[in-house]
């Protein structure tokens, strides 16, 4: 069991989630209360693009964004003095594109599904809207944050296609868990890799598990009729 | 409403295309019932050179149809060991069919050696590292921050790169640069985008597609790594042992082996 790349993948599950909290927030009540116009519609299916799209296209084309022939890759380059790819950070770069779905769609439909009246009863006492956005809406969309959250996390572990392409497979560094278990099956070393992957299965099975009771247990609260 | 209803038939109508699209392959080579078709397995280092010789085979064997999938040596083992739908299977080494044949799964006496790979260093002619001169010494260069190899683990280019490093002296300095490939041709990917700023690649990519001519190349010595014979086998499995047959006959073949020659591999016994 190779426990360095258990915990890379942790590590990057994490702060994909972080960083998705802060993009997704805000774009899920932006997406669940802007009125419907075509450029909603446009933004609404490029978040949702990673859904549809192979893991190989988003990792090749990463591959390309980041690396020293785009500007991009300059920029970032010019600024820090190394390359986006085969770094962690490129990673995370990858892994929040990739996983942004699965945190924006579930908090767009937690904010879609609050009263509308109780949003606009605290407009009419004159809040202003970040405030009821923050005291109001947050809380009660609630179940569906935890559920972009506990989904980004879970996703970002098992991402596979995207680190292939742009990891380079450095220990420590890009060698997460998933290609941890495909070095193990191309070396021919099944146990390790039965082992690593009944890890990953078990893990996977909790966490669904956890956020369906999550979801049930709000839902009976009456956070959302 | 009416978009929605225009939105609708214009998904329709792309979908019945792209259908329409699909049908009608199978009977594309005309010649039908005579076809015999041969599925084979090639280590990546073979992409270039077995496209050429595909070209001289189907000129001389017309009703035998070749198709080859591209990948890793190791990943195509174990894929195979699983009772993956390939007929003959090229590997960048011999330890892999090797393994095929000791499972039981390939033709008896079907083992053949058909090439020997060789190694080169390669940078972005562009970057003027000096690799031409200083060769695989030059890695150390702290000009040169990402040195490009296949996986050691599973790759036999890249347990040849890690072992000419360690023969040149260089393998501690040059390893916190190393960034792994899952084949050689990935790893060859990551040089020429310019992700990586050197590779220690197969000779044979080198010399052709998006590598050919922008690269500064030194070849690696052949006696500081173990010699990279390439093997292939037949698999039991095969659909049409004689088809296959016939098509690892002429990879032992004159024209062939001039080809394979041309793409920089060394004959085996060379």
């Amino acid at each position: 069991m190779d426990w360095q790349a258990v915990l890379l993948s942790l590590r990057l599950a994490a702060t994909t989630t972080g960083i998705l909290l802060v993009v997704a927030l805000p774009l899920g009540a932006w997406l669940a209360y802007a009125p419907r116009r075509w450029w909603r519609t446009a933004i609404e299916a490029v978040v949702a693009l990673p859904l549809v799209l192979p893991p190989s296209v988003l990792g090749f084309y990463a591959l390309i964004a980041l690396g020293p022939k785009s500007p991009v890759g300059r920029w970032y380059e010019d600024l820090t003095g190394s390359l986006l790819p085969f770094s962690f950070t490129g990673l995370l770069v990858g892994s929040v594109l990739f996983s942004l779905p699965f945190a924006v769609q579930p908090i767009t439909a937690g904010f879609a599904g609050v009263d509308r009246r109780l949003l606009e009863a605290s407009w009419s006492l004159g809040e202003f809207r970040t405030v009821t956005l923050a005291r109001i809406a947050v809380p009660l969309a609630l179940p569906g944050i935890v559920t972009g959250a506990v989904l980004s996390f879970a996703h970002t572990v098992g991402e596979f296609g995207v680190v292939l392409m742009l990891g380079g497979n450095l220990p420590g560094q890009t060698r997460t868990i998933s290609i941890a278990i495909y070095d193990s099956v191309q070396a021919m070393d099944y146990a390790t890799a039965g082992r690593t992957s009944l890890l990953l299965l078990v893990f996977s099975f909790a966490v669904l598990a956890t956020t369906y009771t999550l979801q049930r247990r709000f839902t009976y609260a009456g956070a959302t009729p | 409403m009416k978009r929605t209803r225009a939105l609708v038939a214009g998904l329709l109508a792309a979908a019945v295309i792209l259908t329409g699209c699909g049908a009608g392959n199978d009977t594309a080579d005309g010649a039908g019932a005579q076809q015999k078709v041969v599925k084979v397995a090639a280590a990546s280092d073979l992409k270039f050179a077995l496209d050429d010789v595909l070209k001289d085979f189907r000129t001389d064997n017309p009703t035998t149809n070749v198709e080859v999938t591209y990948g890793s040596s190791g990943n195509f083992a174990t894929q195979l060991s699983n009772g993956a739908p390939f007929d003959v299977f090229l590997s960048a080494d011999t330890s892999y069919p090797q393994k095929l044949e000791e499972a039981g799964l390939t033709v008896d006496g079907s083992q053949f050696d058909y090439a020997v790979g060789r190694l080169v260093v390669w940078a972005d002619k562009n970057k003027q590292f000096g690799i031409v001169a200083g060769g695989i010494r030059k890695l150390t260069d702290p000009k040169i921050r990402k040195v490009a190899i296949a996986n050691p683990e599973h790759a036999p280019y890249g347990r040849a790169a890690v072992a000419a490093l360690k023969s040149a002296g260089v393998y501690e300095q040059v390893q916190p640069k190393l960034v792994l490939g899952d084949n050689i041709a990935q790893a060859a990917e990551f040089v020429t985008s310019g992700n990586a700023d050197a590779g220690v690649i197969a000779l044979s990519l080198s010399l052709a597609g998006p590598m050919k001519d922008i690269g500064d190349v030194a070849e690696v010595d052949l006696e500081s790594y173990p010699r990279i014979n390439q093997g292939g086998v037949i698999m039991k499995k095969a659909t049409d042992v004689e088809a296959a047959r016939t098509f690892t006959a002429y990879l032992g073949g004159p024209k062939a082996h001039a080809v394979l020659k041309a793409y920089g591999f060394y004959l085996p016994g060379q």
